[in-house]
């Protein structure tokens, strides 16, 4: 930092020692600790501007951003287009109901289609895993990854990261534990390799149908008891049982899950005091998470709403800033 | 390299400035803000509001704003800047803004900065306080308080270093380095 002396004439002075140069956010996988902490520290700083009486700043002027969605989504989809809209680029939506996709068009032909329409980039939500990645490489404009099948869900892990920091201040051998459906969530693969690369010490505790074979393997300390993997975490991330990926039977039924795994004031006496609860939403009330500790004064899940928002400025500035190679 | 200004130069040329500021403005009290741009603008509007509210002892209160989302350039820059935070919590209506930069170019870091200043309300009149200024304007921008005009030509580099941000504090001009 002691070298970055102002340089009149020159672009301003930089701190950060990684340049962020993918068209594409797909994955944390992918992303070295830099990037993610380059990803952190520009919401950060575009935090403010949804604070403001004029919640809109000209960086993204004349760019468009397409939302494409061929999953069901509120709350990811408005966050991507408010914060595309604060950064005063243009958005459309499209989504798979009633569109070309129930015709038979295949993604790649749908893709082709949007960016022959000069956007820049395309905010893509897809229930195969590694369609974001495939996407990308197909065309042209950037991607970002807004959850794909059971492979990740980068915003969400960033955002999930970023409020952790906001609140902890620092993720150093900070404890966090995922409770619940780790088998089918993207949310969790995301986090998981967020939060390792940042340096947390996580656990993943839910029922031994819902915990992928090998996921120690990910670096991570796996746990059948919640009463008992509970007792010395920072941060509980909850998942929501996600009723409409299961398949087969995971667990007997939803009343056994909640008795078993579901987060309740009586549960929660026995962590630590200053423990934060999250949930990606939308939560399943009184099946994961009991009503009161979702409203109650250790939940964070409104702040990480507000921080999704910040952080999905973040991706989309970052991304959508990188010159596109000529086809 | 050539030092152009020192330590205690630097101090005088501040406690001059926060002076100018004060007379030229009979009618900013409890209305003058100083803004200061990010990076060095910042450091200087901090030392500035320490010796205005030192000769007037009233409260000037500062904000801290970062101007690459309003750059004209963004999109057309190879580099993509670094977002720092932009912290102006107070209304601008009707205020007397003095923006702090540490060298005044182009222009057009006071032409986003202006844009920028819009979105947070509607001032009385914003002036423009900078340390160097070293000529080459490619916008009508003119300052109201300058430290020192130091005559460059457009291949030297203006460095402005301060205790708080670099260390040590002085303004040097260099010439560009090869290869850029």
């Amino acid at each position: 930092m002691a070298h970055s002396a102002t340089v009149s004439g020159e672009p301003v002075a930089k701190t950060s020692k990684v340049k962020w140069t993918r068209k594409d956010l797909l994955s944390l996988e992918d992303l070295s600790k830099e990037e993610i902490e380059l990803v952190l520290q520009t919401a950060d700083s575009l935090k403010e501007v949804s604070t403001r009486e004029v919640k809109k700043v000209p960086a993204l002027r004349g760019k468009t951003i397409a939302n494409l969605f061929f999953e069901p989504s509120t709350r990811t989809r408005t966050s991507f287009e408010l914060a595309a809209k604060r950064l005063s680029a243009d958005i459309v939506n499209f989504s798979s109901q009633g569109s070309s996709t129930s015709k038979g068009e295949s993604l790649r032909d749908t893709a082709k289609n949007i960016e022959a329409m000069q956007v820049d980039t395309i905010v893509m939500r897809h229930s195969s895993s590694g369609s974001a990645e495939y996407l990308a490489r197909s065309i042209r404009a950037g991607v970002i990854n807004a959850g794909d099948g059971i492979h990740e869900h980068p915003t969400q892990g960033l955002l999930d990261i970023f409020t952790i920091r906001e609140r902890k201040k620092t993720l150093k051998d900070l404890r966090v534990c995922l409770v619940g459906d780790i088998l089918h969530s993207r949310v969790a693969r995301s986090n998981i390799w967020g939060l390792n690369k940042l340096g947390a010490k996580i656990t993943v505790c839910g029922p031994p149908t819902l915990i992928p074979h090998d996921v120690e393997r990910l670096g991570v300390e796996v746990s059948y008891d919640l009463d008992q993997a509970i007792r010395d975490q920072d941060v509980l991330n909850i998942l929501r049982i996600q009723l409409e990926r299961q398949k087969g039977a995971f667990f007997p039924s939803i009343r056994e899950y909640a008795a078993e795994y579901g987060v309740t004031s009586e549960r929660l006496k026995k962590a630590k005091p200053d423990v934060i609860i999250m949930h990606p939403g939308p939560v399943n009330r009184g099946v994961e998470l009991a009503a009161e500790v979702a409203d109650g004064n250790q939940s964070v899940i409104l702040e990480q709403v507000t921080n999704g928002v910040a952080v999905r400025m973040a991706a989309l500035f970052l991304t959508t800033m990188v010159e596109r190679k000529s086809s | 390299m050539k030092i152009v200004q020192d330590e205690a130069s630097i101090e005088r040329t501040i406690q001059r400035i926060a002076h100018e500021i004060l007379e030229r403005n009979p009618d900013g009290k409890g209305r003058l803000v100083l803004i200061g741009i990010q990076t060095r603008g910042v450091v200087l509007a901090k030392r500035l509001q320490k010796a205005v509210m030192e000769i007037s002892s009233d409260e000037v209160p500062l904000g801290v704003l970062d101007i690459n989302l309003y750059r004209d350039d963004l999109t057309k820059s190879l580099e993509q800047p670094v977002i720092r935070k932009t912290e102006i919590s107070i209304d601008l209506d009707e205020k007397i803004v003095v923006l702090v930069d540490d060298v005044l170019y182009t222009g057009r870091t006071i032409r986003a900065a202006l844009d920028a200043l819009t979105d947070f309300g509607r001032p009385k009149r914003i002036e423009l306080a900078v340390l160097i200024d070293r000529g080459h304007r490619e916008l009508p921008i003119r300052p109201d308080f300058v430290g020192k005009n130091i005559p460059t030509q457009e291949d030297e580099l203006v460095h402005v270093r301060f205790r708080e941000s670099d260390g040590r504090e002085e303004v040097s001009v260099e010439p560009r380095e090869e290869g850029r």
